[in-house]
């Protein structure tokens, strides 16, 4: 019986993952998210909705973290140094690697910057990540005795894991976020046929297909090369990690394949560390470059180089990379304002703007812009925009969950009316459940589970052997006895059981009379059901014995006549309980009545 | 060092062949043969235990055994398999049964029933699964014989049961190798096995164990392999096998209904859950397609395979490959690929692309969305997106095989193929490319799609832009903006690496005489005309401005009003192109072009393939006239050989001819000025001088023949005869002006004795071309032979040299087909004034880069010869993987060169060139290099004057600045 809880967080909303799953006992809570659009109490889980009172390392079995995004680890250090939880937490190691980092520069930008109180400290960051155990890809992790995790390869960005959680034969799929169309740097994601009880997929793009790939990075390099072919500058903002990577890498491959000589540049930083990140940990990354690395470590850029300030005067075309994405403050927007007055530079936007950013002004069409100080600016470079995103879409949902076939299905991290349509295609292609809950909702499976018996292995032997080669498809039947005991099951010989139990054996007889239509005698009749019986059975023993009786295996067959009526000879059918199958058949057959006599 | 070590392992490896060599001699056979079976046997009895049992019969499978003891042999295996108890002994006693009834020559009906019979008692299942495997084997060898197949297919039968996944699978494996195939059999004695086999092999399609399920597949589709038709029935039950939880039975199944669909492909079989019919093929087809977007990348790779060939496929299922509805927030949205088209027809090109310019447009019903479905949908898009660049490769090939097949396709997947010219590995560029090329003739590139070709022109890799100039050989464009910018991108790719100079001039050629048309209206622009002004003459030697002027001359060629629009210039630009580059510039009918054109260049009169003409003409002539008087001859013979040179330099496709008579004629020559020396009479000191020309013109006759012999590709064995006969020529003269300048006697005879047994040789080998050969050198030689065999040196060389100067010059019979081979090296440049810098004693890699063409086997003949200023050579034999094969006749070399030498104190020039290498004493076929040789055996030779004994030199040597420094301490 598996029992989801979805506590805090994610469910039909993007942002702040947070769920808590309930299996055969155990609970295990997946990813501690934060909600990047509040400023307050809400932009974390409500932990307290997990246990009203009592301690979360008491209930909560494990924790485990997807992947290094904010809205799927932000609340990690809140929670477990302020909200307190010593148990296991579990990543995968790339993903433990940019963690802190992001956390660090997270924590910053609101305590430095904002000058908030009441927040996590960089020591608290640090005791967080002590607690932290980290897994290897397909690596079983055995949490408790029961409890077993293992990861899979999400794609999504650098060290992103699904897992799955496993207590006896039930199990759950999370996926976190995944991306079914490999990218420059990452693979695709991938899961055998686990079949889980559940699967628990994100569905940021449930109601969208995607074009392919290849059009948006050949329009993206077209753009770039002929604005710096013109002598333009190109400015690209991005987020420190991820995508940043991505075109960081489509850019190096396409100057070192074009020969180019323009610089490019990266804003220095978070960045140059997260690079060193992506160069260690070369196996999550993929094919191209895996293969390639024995060569040329490819996030070893050859064009790419940090970014100083100062350059952003040079003249001659170049790239620069800058944070952050959505060009709200710092490098980014300083470098737009310097080259927005030149009809040959072109900014290109790689992903989404939220609302009153530069980035989403721009993207609108709006070509003049009023900054501080009541300046304004006027935008005469190029603007584009190119999304680079690296979620799964439907297709894509539809395809994780045909690899996994699982049987029941979760929707989360997404938003309610899109998942409704997904809800209603999964149900209508793979027949199974599909649940969508909103936030703090708890949906409960009831589940099917299989339970293990223990059997001697010369009863196996013994049962296996009557009759054919043991089929997958057709369930096999079995004579034994089950005995509970203990807690256990057992399935032993009657004969054993008889004597465990102190019990003695009793015969069971089943008789059964059948009429049959014969003028002859009796011994002709016994013939004549002794010639049909051999003709139809040919793989049984059948003898005729002298008293006139038959016997089919132990099945016991005679005939007398009718008293009344001599036309009429009355079979006598009789068989043991063990014989059951056998019986019931040789009864049904004869009722049939005998086939015309050829003699 | 490693090259000494290595030459001790070949060394040492030649010992052992030639000991098995004496092994296989009738003599030592009847020794050997009682007292191996003999010690085998005391070997087995004296084992104690299973272990040194093992290890005897260990050291015994290591040798091998000859055919008339090896049933010995096995009877005494036989006997000690009855013998052991334990397994491990028996499973290498059985699989020696079957190593040696593979045994060449032996016949193994004879112990089949041994071999039956120690099935029966066997109980472990891994000697059975050996035993069968060995049943397999003697099977296999025994295939014409019906009755032993069937009675070993009924033992397989019997084991079918087995509890063991091994001895099933081995039992699957015979069913599928051995199992009755002809139908003729079954009808009579074993109709019921022979019906049962499919059957048989069915029902283990839902064996428990995955290895059987795959065994079962993998014996049906061998089964399909020997001819035999398996029923329809199957699909169904392959088709369930698709979802199967194991890779290796997914991707048989996959096979298995691709035979099916080739087999039955217009059956009709019921779509599940809706009482439609669709055709097999249609319904495979998109079963395969559905298992491209499988989980395990072997099994996506075999269907993207397996795709490629399935053409009987309707044309609807085939185009929803390659559509992939898109959507975002449940609203239709057009692809980019649609976008672009629209704005192509709209008119409008080159629009900035606009945040929401892809904004989703209608609503969908969401009803009719299917997200995943059993159809075809997307096969190809999901293919050409997969991570792994196996599958990616797989399915541009498949895309490639069905669109050579369907136009309609072809013109549908362009844009996919063109979107995969931007791969990320440079295979999966190189093979879109290719594919492209291939379906080149369905297909009109649009504008845009063009401009998405044309930007890989910019590719750093040489073997990508050479791809994409015969692409662009080959395209058709629509518009003649297309043409302008493929100009201007060549152009642009001209300046950027002026090496693929010949490759865009080709392309161009190409381009032009495509679009006449299309290239009529740009004429102006591109030769910069004006109407009333005059416009400077461009630079003639600019490769840009004969890149421009190859494109319109070829389109002229069809287009007889271009001419009108060109300048005075243009027209002595044509004509010093046309004499300079004539395999680029056609012969055009130019008004007033007679006047200006060269003498030399008669091809615009419209006879048949004039210059053929004029090449035979010419031959006709100097063989007609040989009674003319020595000095007319050679006249005659030296303006000869310059037409021929000459038109050999105009004409490409008979280039070869014309060099090959020329080089013919060349040695004749050389032969008759040798003879006419007018000393010949006088005392030998007299004439040093003389000497030195005629022993020069021998040695130079000599190396003409091996060019002749080797670098030729198409030469046949007549012409070989004249050839040797004209070595032959040569080296009597040799011998006779050795003879006159040597004192002594005793060195004559050594050489007297050599000359008699080549003419002797050449006398067996070409005996049967000896009656065309009248009245030359050698038949009269032949007609003196016992003369000659009998008589002094001097003698001989006196009859030699009368018989030389009274012997005819043969005629030389020309094939179909000739061709030089030639080698070009594209890199290093020889041009760069900046020396290769690397400290002594170490090594230096030269990057070296040629095309080779008309080269038969370059892998065992082409090497690279590096000669340092102090007169050291070095030959390098590349590996052959350094070799590619672009086309047809054509190959490219690019290897690493590795250079060293002791420290110099100046920067010297080495020089690089390549070499043909042949064996003179062999054909030409076998002319093959021994495997060993090719890596890294670096062999310093003397160099002799004009390359190598046994090589070519066969490209123009380029010169290598390098300087080695002294190592610094």
């Amino acid at each position: 019986l598996v029992c989801l809880c979805l506590g805090p967080g994610a469910g039909q909303d993007v942002g702040r993952s947070c769920i808590l799953v309930s299996i055969a006992g155990k609970n295990v809570m997946l990813d501690c998210g934060m909600h990047m659009g509040y400023n307050d109490d809400r932009r974390f889980p409500d932990f307290s909705y997990i246990t009203q009172n009592g301690r979360l390392t008491d209930f909560l079995d494990c924790v485990i973290i997807s992947h290094f995004h904010l809205d799927h680890c932000g609340a990690l250090p809140y929670f477990s140094e302020m909200v307190g939880y010593d148990g296991p937490i579990y990543m995968t190691h790339p993903t433990k690697a940019i963690c802190p980092i992001l956390l660090e520069d997270y924590r910053k930008i609101t305590v430095d910057k904002k000058g908030e109180t009441n927040f996590f400290t960089s020591q608290m960051i640090k005791d967080c990540m002590k607690k932290v155990v980290a897994v290897h890809l397909h690596q079983t992790v055995q949490v408790d005795e029961e409890l077993e995790i293992k990861a899979y390869y999400a794609g999504h960005v650098l060290g992103a894991a699904m897992f799955q959680i496993k207590v006896g034969c039930e199990s759950v799929v999370y996926t976190g976020d995944y991306n079914m169309t490999p990218d420059r740097h990452l693979g695709a994601a991938w899961i055998d046929k686990c079949r889980p009880d559940l699967l628990i997929s994100e569905s940021t793009y449930a109601t969208t297909i995607r074009d392919s790939k290849r059009c948006r990075e050949r329009d993206f390099l077209k753009k770039v090369h002929e604005t710096v072919e013109r002598g333009g500058k190109v400015l690209i903002p991005v987020f420190a990690l991820g995508r940043a990577q991505e075109l960081c890498i489509l850019l190096e491959t396409f100057w070192e394949r074009m020969n180019l000589k323009a610089p490019i540049y990266f804003s220095t930083g978070l960045t140059e560390k997260a690079n060193h990140y992506y160069k260690l940990f070369i196996t999550w990354t993929n094919q191209k470059i895996r293969k390639t690395f024995v060569q040329r470590n490819m996030f070893e850029f050859k064009h790419i180089k940090a970014f100083d300030r100062a350059f952003a005067d040079n003249p001659g075309p170049m790239v620069v990379f800058a944070t952050p994405g959505m060009l709200h403050a710092g490098q980014s927007l300083q470098i737009f304002r310097k080259w927005a007055g030149n009809e040959k530079n072109m900014v290109i936007m790689p992903g989404y703007c939220v609302q009153g950013t530069v980035g989403h002004k721009i993207l609108s069409g709006q070509r003049k812009l009023e900054m501080e100080g009541r300046q304004i600016l006027e935008v005469k470079m190029q603007v584009e925009y190119m999304s680079f995103s690296a979620h799964a879409d439907a297709k894509g949902i539809m395809q994780l969950i045909r690899q996994a076939e699982p049987r029941n299905v979760l929707l989360v991290h997404g938003e309610a009316k899109k998942m409704e349509f997904l809800k209603q295609k999964i149900e209508q292609e793979f027949h199974v459940n599909c649940y969508m809950p909103a936030n703090g909702e708890t949906t409960t499976i009831l589940t099917n589970p299989s339970i293990p018996v223990d059997i001697s292995l010369g009863l196996l032997k013994r049962e296996t052997a009557i009759g054919l080669l043991p089929d997958v498809k057709k369930p096999k039947l079995m004579h034994g006895t089950l005995i509970m005991k203990d807690n256990s099951f057992r399935l032993v010989s009657p004969e054993q059981a008889l004597k465990e139990l102190g019990l003695a054996e009793h015969q069971l007889r089943f008789t059964c009379r059948v009429h049959i239509q014969d003028p002859r005698k009796e011994h002709e009749t016994v013939l004549r059901v002794y010639n049909h019986l051999k003709g139809v059975l040919k793989d049984y023993s059948v003898q005729h014995l002298p008293d006139g009786s038959i016997t089919v295996e132990s099945i016991l067959i005679q005939a007398t006549a009718h008293s009344e009526d001599q036309g009429t000879k009355v079979l006598l059918v009789s068989w043991t309980y063990q014989d059951e199958e056998l019986g019931s058949y040789l009864t049904s057959l004869l009722k049939k009545g005998l086939p015309p006599s050829t003699s | 060092m490693a090259a000494h070590l290595k030459k001790r392992v070949y060394e040492e490896f030649t010992k052992v062949v030639q000991q098995q060599h004496e092994d296989l001699s009738a003599k030592k056979l009847r020794l050997t043969k009682p007292s191996k079976s003999a010690a085998l046997h005391v070997d087995l009895c004296k084992a104690t235990s299973p272990a040194d049992a093992l290890q005897y019969l260990l050291q015994f499978a290591r040798k091998p055994v000859e055919v008339e003891s090896v049933e010995g042999v096995v009877r005494i295996l036989l006997e000690h398999y009855y013998k052991e108890n334990d397994a491990s002994v028996r499973l290498k006693i059985a699989s020696l049964l079957g190593l040696l009834s593979k045994t060449a020559g032996f016949s193994p009906d004879c112990i089949m029933d041994d071999a039956i019979n120690t099935l029966q008692n066997e109980k472990s299942h891994q000697v059975l699964a050996q035993l069968l495997d060995t049943l397999l084997v003697i099977g296999t060898k025994l295939t014409e014989n019906p009755s032993v197949r069937m009675r070993l297919v009924e033992v397989a039968c019997k084991h079918l049961t087995d509890s063991s996944h091994g001895v099933r699978n081995k039992c699957l494996q015979l069913i599928g190798c051995l199992g009755p195939v002809e139908k003729g059999v079954a009808k009579e004695v074993e109709s019921q096995a022979a019906k049962d086999v499919q059957k048989i092999i069915g029902d283990h399609f839902n064996d428990q164990d995955p290895r059987v399920r795959t065994a079962a597949i993998k014996a049906m589709l061998q089964l399909h392999e020997r001819g035999l038709k398996l029923q329809q029935a199957i699909y169904s039950q392959a088709c369930k096998l698709l979802a199967d939880d194991y890779e290796q039975v997914r991707s048989a199944a996959v096979q298995l209904i691709w035979v099916l669909s080739q087999l039955y492909p217009e059956s009709i079989v019921p779509i599940p859950s809706s009482n439609e019919e669709i055709r097999l093929v249609d319904d495979a087809f998109g079963k395969i397609c559905h298992m491209v977007s499988d989980g395990s990348w072997v099994v996506r790779v075999q269907a993207a395979k397996l795709l490629g060939s399935m053409q009987q496929v309707s044309s609807h299922f085939l185009e929803q490959t390659l559509d992939k509805k898109l959507m975002s927030d449940l609203r239709r949205k057009r692809t980019a690929h649609e976008r672009a088209k629209e704005l192509y027809s709209s008119g409008e090109f080159s629009s900035g692309r606009k945040w929401g310019d892809d904004a989703p447009k209608e609503e969908i019903d969401t009803g009719a969305v299917n997200l995943i479905e059993s159809g075809a949908c997307g096969a190809f898009v999901h293919g050409l997106e997969d991570e792994m660049y196996e599958v990616r490769i797989a399915a541009v090939e498949a895309l490639c095989m069905l669109a050579q097949s369907s136009p309609s396709f072809a013109e549908k997947c362009l844009d996919f193929l063109v979107d995969m010219f931007n791969d990320e590995i440079e295979e999966v560029r190189l093979q879109s490319i290719h594919t492209m090329r291939k379906i080149s003739h369905n297909i009109t590139l649009r504008e845009d799609q063009l401009d998405t070709v044309l930007a890989v022109l910019e590719d750093s890799s040489r073997d990508i832009r050479e791809a994409l100039h015969e692409l662009l050989c080959c395209t058709n464009v629509s518009t003649k903006e297309g043409i302008h910018l493929a100009l201007v991108e060549l152009l642009k790719n001209l300046t950027k690496y002026p090496t693929d100079r010949e490759s865009i001039w080709k392309c161009l050629k190409f381009l032009g005489s495509r679009h006449p048309t299309l290239v009529l209206p740009l004429v102006p622009e591109l030769l910069s005309t004006h109407p009333f002004f005059d416009t400077p003459e461009p630079d003639m030697d600019d490769p840009a401005y004969i890149a421009v002027l190859v494109l319109i001359f070829n389109a002229a060629k069809s287009c007889p009003t271009m001419p009108a629009l060109f300048s005075d210039h243009t027209f002595r630009h044509y004509a010093y192109l046309r004499d300079s580059l004539s395999h680029l510039v056609p012969p055009l009918r130019l008004p007033g072009r007679k006047l200006l054109s060269s003498p030399v260049s008669p091809s615009i009169t419209p006879h048949e393939d004039p210059s053929q003409q004029f090449l035979h003409q010419s031959l006709e002539r100097v063989y007609n006239l040989q009674h003319l008087d020595p000095q007319g001859v050679q006249e005659l013979l030296e303006f000869t050989i310059r037409d021929l040179q000459r038109l050999g330099e105009l004409q490409s496709e008979l280039a070869g001819m014309a060099d090959f008579t020329a080089t013919y004629l060349q040695c004749q020559l050389l032969l008759i000025k040798a003879l006419q020396e007018k000393l010949w009479n006088v005392a030998a000191p007299l004439y040093l001088k003389q000497n030195a020309l005629a022993s020069a013109a021998a040695k130079q006759i000599l190396e003409e023949t091996y060019k002749m012999e080797f670098m030729y590709s198409g030469v046949e064995s007549r012409q070989v005869v004249i050839i040797h006969h004209m070595r032959l020529q040569a080296k009597a003269l040799q011998l006779i002006v050795t003879a006159r300048t040597t004192r002594g006697v005793e060195p004559l005879f050594g050489m007297c004795e050599k000359f008699l047994q080549e003419v002797d040789s050449f006398q067996r080998c070409f005996i049967s071309e000896l009656p065309h050969m009248q009245g030359s050198f050698v038949d009269k030689l032949l007609d003196l032979m016992p003369r000659l065999v009998t008589s002094k040196p001097s003698e001989v060389v006196k009859i030699l040299q009368t018989t030389l100067r009274q012997s005819t010059f043969l005629h030389l019979p020309l094939p179909e087909q000739l061709h030089r081979a030639t080698a070009n090296i594209i890199e290093p440049t020889g041009e760069s004034d900046n020396p290769l810098r690397f400290t002594s004693g170490l090594v230096v890699a030269l990057d070296v880069d040629a095309t080779l063409e008309h080269v038969q086997d370059p892998q065992g003949t082409v090497k690279v010869q590096v000669l340092y200023p102090d007169g050291q050579a070095q030959i390098i034999h590349p590996k052959p993987a350094d070799f590619r094969n672009p086309g047809p006749g054509r190959h490219r070399l690019i290897t690493q060169v590795y250079l060293s030498h002791t420290a110099w104190t100046e920067p010297c020039q080495i020089e690089v060139r390549l070499l043909l290498a042949y064996n003179s004493n062999r054909s030409k076929a076998s002319a093959k290099i021994p495997k060993s040789t090719w890596n890294e055996s670096l062999e310093a030779l003397p160099q002799s004057e004009n390359g190598i004994e046994g090589t070519i030199p066969f490209s123009k040597p380029v010169k290598v600045y390098i300087m080695p420094k002294p190592a610094r301490r």
